[in-house]
Order: C-alpha cells, then structure tokens, then sequence
C-alpha cells in the first residue's frame, strides 16, 4: 500500500528504548542491597537467590542492547549524533555488568565479610545504588529534550539532575575511602588472598557510582551542540 | 448507444474509481496523524476527512483540474482531432488507476499526481507529438514537486521551532500554550478562507473584491479561534498526568490545534489530488459533449461534485482501516508536532492548488516531517525510505506513460 510509505519514515524512537532499557539496568542494580543483606546474614541461599535474578535482569538488559543496535542503522535521522547513543547505550548497560560481577564473585567464592566491613557496607552499596537511580532519572528526560528540541528550560532541568549525580557520586568516593580504611585496621589477622577480594568488591561497587556518573556525562555530551 | 455516450460513461466510472482509489488510500497519510497523535478517534477522524475532503475539491479543486485538463496539453495541437484527446485522457485515467494498483501490491512508494501528469504526457507525445506537450507548463508542474517538500519542510521547522520558544521551552508551558495556540489557530483558519474565497467562489458565481476576502478571512479566523478557545477552556489538567511525561498536559491543549490543522489538511488534499481523478475525466466530457477542444469551455460543477464523493466513498468503504494502521504507526507525532507538520504541509498543498499546481500531497507531508526532524523534534526518522519516496516518482513518470500510451493505442483501435 503506497500510503504505508509515509508511516514507515518514522522509526522506532530510541528514546523510549533507551529509557527500557535503563529501567532494567536500574532494577538490576537495585538488587544489590537485599543481595548484600543476605550475604552479610550469611544466608547463601538468598544472596544465591538474588544473584540469579541479577543475572537474569543483566540478560534481559543485553538483550535489549543487542536489539536497539540492530534498529540503529546508519540511515537513522536523530536529533543527536548515533555515535553518541549507542556509546550512551553501552555505559547503561554496563552498569548491570558490574552489578553481576560483584554478586558473581561473592557467590562463587562463598565470601563472608568481618564484622567490621559488614557495618558499612549496607550503608556505602546504598549509596552507590543511589547514583544508578539518579542517572535513570537523567535518562527519563530523554523524551522531554526530544519534546524541547534540546533546549531551553529542559536543559537547565536535566543539568541540575546531573549535578545531583555528581554530588551522589563524590559522596560514595568518601565512604569508600572510609570502607578501606576499616578494612586495612584489620587486614593483618586476615587470609591475604579474601583481603585481595575484599578490596576488589570495595572498587566493584564504587564503579557502579562511577558508571552511573558517566551516564551523566554522555547525556551532557548530547546536550552539548 | 453512439460513441459520445459511452466516452462520457467510461469517463465518468474510471473517474470516480481514481477519485475513490484517492479516498481509500491517500487521504490515510494525511488523516493518519491526528489519529496517531490520539487528538481524534477514527469515526470522527472519517467524518471530518469526508467533509473537508469534500469542500476542498468543490471549493477549491478548480484551479488543479482545469490544469490536468487543458493545461498540460497543448489545445491547438488537438483541436484538428478531438477524439484523440478523448482516447488520451482515458488511457490516461486506466493507465494512472492500474499502475496505483500495480505499485501498491508490489508496496512501491507512488504518488497519484505523479503518475497522471506522466500519462498525459505520455500519451500526448506519442499521439499528438511532442510539439502538442506546453513543456513550459509541464516544468514548471516538476520544479513544483521538488519545491514544495522544500517549502514545506521549511514551514515546519519554523513553526516548531516557533512552538519550542514561545511555549515548550519556557516556565509555564501551559499558560503560554494557552495564549499562544489560539494565534496558530487562527492563522490556519485565515489561510484556509482565503484560498476558498479567492479561488474557490468564483464558479458559485459570488464575486467579491480583495478587500472583502481579506475581511472575511480574517471574521472566520476569529470565529474558528473563538471556537478553539472555547474548547481550550474547556480542558481539564490533571497534574499526574505529567509524571511520566511532564509535556502531557501542554499537548492536551496542541490536541484542540490539530483537530484544527487536520481540517485545513483535508481541505488541502481535496482541493489538489481530486483533479487527478477530475481533470481528465472532465476533459473527455466537455469534448464529447461540444465535439471541439476549446480553451474556454466551463467545466461543469458537477464534475468536481462526483470527484468529492468519489472521495467520500473510498474513504467510507476503505479509507478507515487505512487511516487506523497509519496511525498507529506515526504515534511519533505528538500534537505539537503534528501540527506544525500538518499546517505547514496543509499551507504548501492550499498555495499550490490556488495556483493550478498538482503536487503531491505526501510528499509535501514528507518534506514537513523532514522540517520536524531538522528542528530536533522527532525520535528517529528512516533516510532510506525518504530515499526511496523520493526515487519514486523517477520511476513513476515513465511507468504512467507507456502504460498510458498502450491504452492510448487500445482505445483507438477498438473506438476507430
């Protein structure tokens, strides 16, 4: 039918598929705390539990990836650069990576966290959760800078949600800080290879706040003209 | 029954099937948005398309026709065998009809404009030579195709780019929209008056001076904008709304604009594409009729009447289910930029008809999309089937003209 021809210029807007797919990552992330909870309570089961729904959220987020590449071919017309989206899409995504990672390593080494570790960690996961929350909202503008024409007022808008995430950010940067130092007060009485991997959970987890933050900042490059 | 009988019955059955081949397909591109952008549903979508469909061809689908008509082709070169004419048109209306139906099987983008002008002048160069072709008009017919997606688009981006200013990119959209929609408002209303009081009250026989059109354009402005305001008043907002999308309820009011817009696209389309199925269906009447090919025969009102209700039927029987699944496709366009897709398109399309011009309607559509795109107000839009749309009519010309020159032959040996 000649008129479909009309309908068919408009692709899918990968906007909204974005904002999907960032949900999903989010719920991912999101899986951390109760997973830490349980690891912390040393119920194996739970966090086992819980790293499988992580795994299959991370899946379900790379599934999603796979298919918005597909449907971003180079004849694409968008009010930003493909280039820029599809790196956007990669640091979304990466977000649930790490959050499998963390989880995967703990569950397959059976890891049990001292005492002292455990008191600040729920707090410091928390935190860094909080960044991944805060870039999602970032992502929910997407829609509204298509509305603006990416300008105006909704620049201003999402800019102060990016700051926001900075700050989530730097604040996670300082209990981090905090979480090694405790560690190191009692690395000495501990197994040196478990002390090698607690230190890798520490940075596993702060690279979910980091990550976060460079969602932040492919969002202000779209912005950028 | 003698031969001028069965011209006119033939061209009146292949014209109303063009005209509700129009109907069932075309009429969908440019009703398809509303429907996608959820300002009206399908019922009201149909009624409003077969009312301003209607008016536009009657009102304003002279000037079109009487190009397809006589303008194309040169008078003087047919006058010595008016028969000839008479086959031409008609192989013109089976050859313009068959191809539609062949192109839309195969899914090839065409447009219906194209495809006729190709005919005549198919036809007209193998059966009355090349001199019979008034190659000047017939340019100036091609520059139009090219100009007005252009100026079409132009319209668009700067009427989002207008709406993303004054209104969307402000602190309070929806107190700007408030003020701001009823003036696009009016302007559509204007633009659209205008071109029917100066083109279109001619053959009722009312003759009135510039400055009387320009009054009454500007009172029926004012009372369409009073009516959009009306409704806008009465809109309710509901702040939840704006949770997920925080230009939800700012819409809400572009919905009363487009219903508007819609109106004026629908009028547009009438008073250009039914002269492809009109123009050379009332050709073959006035020369059946008269025996001659005069420059200055009166084409009869009628033949726009049947036109319009061609249209209607098409649209009734066919069109709906088009027009849903092209909605449901274009959900992209939200009110705020389907209005300014539809106006600027609507505006193009009225300017065209007003000067004789048969563009195509969804090109010019295109080229409005385009203009929203550039403007950075739309998601994604596919390059290669604007690509392909585009190529189309390079393929369509030739195609409208063999076809139109073997029924041109067919004709004659079975009428002579």
């Amino acid at each position: 039918m000649p008129s479909n021809y009309f309908s068919k210029i408009f692709s899918q807007s990968p906007f909204t598929a974005m904002q999907e797919h960032m949900e999903i990552v989010e719920q991912c992330v999101q899986q951390l705390p109760s997973f830490f909870t349980a690891v912390i309570k040393e119920d194996h089961n739970q966090a086992k539990a819980v790293y499988k729904e992580i795994g299959k959220l991370e899946h379900k987020a790379d599934a999603l990836k796979k298919k918005l590449r597909l449907h971003m071919p180079k004849s694409l017309f968008m009010p930003v650069a493909r280039r820029d989206l599809l790196e956007l899409l990669l640091v979304q995504d990466k977000a649930a990576n790490q959050s499998k990672d963390i989880a995967g390593l703990i569950v397959g080494r059976k890891m049990i966290f001292p005492e002292a570790l455990a008191n600040l960690l729920p707090d410091y996961v928390k935190r860094c959760v909080d960044a991944c929350k805060q870039a999602k909202k970032v992502i929910n503008e997407l829609d509204e800078l298509v509305e603006t024409g990416f300008a105006g007022k909704e620049v201003k808008v999402v800019a102060s949600i990016i700051n926001e995430l900075d700050s989530i950010e730097s604040e996670t940067d300082k209990l981090q800080v905090k979480v090694r130092a405790a560690l190191m007060k009692i690395e000495k009485d501990l197994p040196p290879v478990d002390v090698m991997f607690y230190y890798k959970v520490i940075e596993g987890i702060g690279e979910v706040a980091d990550i976060s933050e460079r969602i932040g900042s492919r969002v202000e490059l779209l912005l950028a003209k | 029954m003698d031969h001028a009988t069965i011209y006119i019955l033939l061209a009146g059955v292949l014209g109303l099937f063009m005209a509700w081949g129009i109907g069932a397909n075309d009429v969908a591109n440019a009703m398809g948005t509303p429907i996608g952008a959820k300002a009206l549903t399908i019922k009201q979508a149909v009624i409003i398309a077969a009312i301003f469909e209607f008016a536009g061809a009657f009102l304003a689908g002279g000037q079109v026709t009487s190009t397809i008509r006589k303008g194309i082709i040169d008078s003087g070169a047919a006058a010595q065998s008016p028969e000839l004419l008479i086959f031409g048109m008609l192989a013109s209306l089976i050859a313009a009809g068959l191809w539609l139906v062949i192109a839309s099987r195969a899914g090839w983008p065409v447009s219906t404009t194209h495809t006729i002008v190709g005919a005549i002048v198919g036809f007209a160069i193998v059966g009355l030579g090349v001199d019979a072709v008034s190659w000047g008009k017939v340019g100036k017919i091609v520059m139009s195709w090219v100009v007005s997606p252009v100026l079409s688009g132009a319209l668009a981006f700067f009427l989002l780019r207008s709406v993303q200013k004054l209104i969307l990119n402000t602190d309070d959209p929806i107190k700007n929209a408030k003020k701001y929609v009823p003036i696009y408002i009016f302007a559509t209303g204007f633009m659209i008056s205008l071109v029917t009081l100066f083109k279109g009250l001619k053959h009722i026989g009312l003759h009135l001076s510039t400055a009387q059109n320009y009054s009454i354009a500007v009172v029926s402005g004012l009372v369409i904008m009073g009516v959009g305001m009306f409704y806008i008043s009465k809109l309710k907002f509901d702040p939840s709304d704006d949770k997920e999308f925080h230009f939800a309820n700012v819409e809400k009011i572009f919905s009363i604009l487009m219903v508007v817009t819609a109106c004026a696209i629908a009028f547009a389309h009438g008073s250009n594409d039914v002269a492809n199925a009109v123009g050379p269906m009332a050709a073959v009447i006035s020369i059946a009729n008269e025996g001659v090919v005069t420059q200055k025969s009166v084409m009869p009102v009628w033949i726009l009447f049947v036109g319009g209700i061609g249209i209607v039927l098409g649209l009734a029987m066919y069109g709906k289910k088009v027009i849903a699944t092209v909605g449901n496709n274009i959900t992209e366009l939200t009110p705020s930029r389907g209005f300014a897709c539809l106006l600027a398109a609507s505006t193009t399309v009225v300017i065209a008809s007003g000067t004789g011009l048969p563009i195509s309607t969804t090109h010019t559509l295109v080229g409005a999309v385009l203009g929203i795109g550039l403007a950075r107000g739309i998601g994604a839009l596919n390059l290669s089937v604007v690509g392909t749309i585009f190529m189309s009519w390079i393929i369509t010309l030739p195609a409208g003209a063999l076809l139109s020159i073997f029924f041109f032959y067919f004709f004659k040996g079975i009428f002579s």
